[in-house]
């Protein structure tokens, strides 16, 4: 399916642009009039495949996170974020609820959350070359309501 | 400042706010464990109504300092989770770890 509208960004993996991405992508959704818990949750989504991009996919170096949006004629937005990093030895065993390999801190809930707040989720990964998230969401259809208003 | 701490007898309330991501979340820990440290609360309330977004980096905050307090023995709040927020702790399962409420009452301690 050919995408209406497009918006790709490309970020080094500082951690000060875990709000810069998410915010972007949310930014561009508004011209589909999301609710604000449909932006709420592709935000957090968004939010959580960042972060795994630059603690996981490149824990020493600074590398480059790919991001593009697609909105779709029939509401379902597509995010793909993609790194050139460690990529993931057994992606189903990353995806375990409370799985982490990052400590005490981290919960390992980024893919629980992904999987929950969107509709699809799906990783591909290659060890050595990267991992590519795609995330993708329909939004629901929304009454005409600024008809009427001034 | 992401963490205003205020302490009443044995209670501690960390306000929180801003965004709470990965990135930001070190920062309120730090505070949040420092103002602990200091007063050795028999309660810890961690108020989120400034809180503009939170993702999972949150969930670990939570449950980092969870673990701490089991230590001495003390409780802990979450109150003033806005909508998005208590989507993302409920979707953990937080509401079975610390006492989590959606409204604006905070909870007094047990």
């Amino acid at each position: 399916m050919k995408p209406i509208n497009r918006f790709a960004l490309t970020l080094p993996s500082h951690s000060a642009n875990e709000a810069f991405a998410r915010a972007a992508v949310a930014a561009f959704l508004t011209q589909l009039d999301p609710t604000v818990e449909e932006i709420g949750d592709i935000k957090t989504a968004v939010s959580e495949a960042v972060t795994n991009c630059i603690v996981h996919a490149y824990p020493d170096t600074i590398g480059k996170i790919y991001i593009t949006v697609d909105l779709h004629a029939d509401r379902t937005v597509t995010v793909r974020i993609r790194d050139a990093g460690c990529g993931i030895a057994d992606v189903a065993q990353a995806m375990e609820p409370l799985y982490t390999t990052a400590g005490g801190e981290r919960a390992g809930l980024g893919f629980a959350v992904m999987q929950s707040f969107m509709d699809g989720v799906k990783v591909r990964s290659k060890l050595g070359r990267g991992t590519t998230v795609t995330l993708k969401k329909k939004l629901s259809l929304r009454v005409a309501s600024h008809a009427g208003t001034r | 400042m992401p963490v205003k701490t205020d302490v009443t007898g044995e209670v501690v309330t960390a306000y929180l706010s801003g965004e709470l991501d990965h990135h930001t979340a070190r920062e309120m820990r730090e505070a949040i464990d420092a103002a602990v440290d200091r007063n050795m609360p028999t309660l810890l309330i961690l108020d989120f109504r400034d809180v503009s977004f939170m993702d999972s980096s949150g969930i670990g905050l939570v449950m980092g300092r969870y673990r701490n307090l089991q230590r001495t023995g003390a409780a802990l709040h979450v109150v003033n989770t806005p909508p998005q927020i208590y989507k993302v702790m409920q979707l953990a399962g937080l509401n079975r770890l610390a006492k989590l409420e959606k409204g604006g009452v905070r909870i007094e301690t047990d």
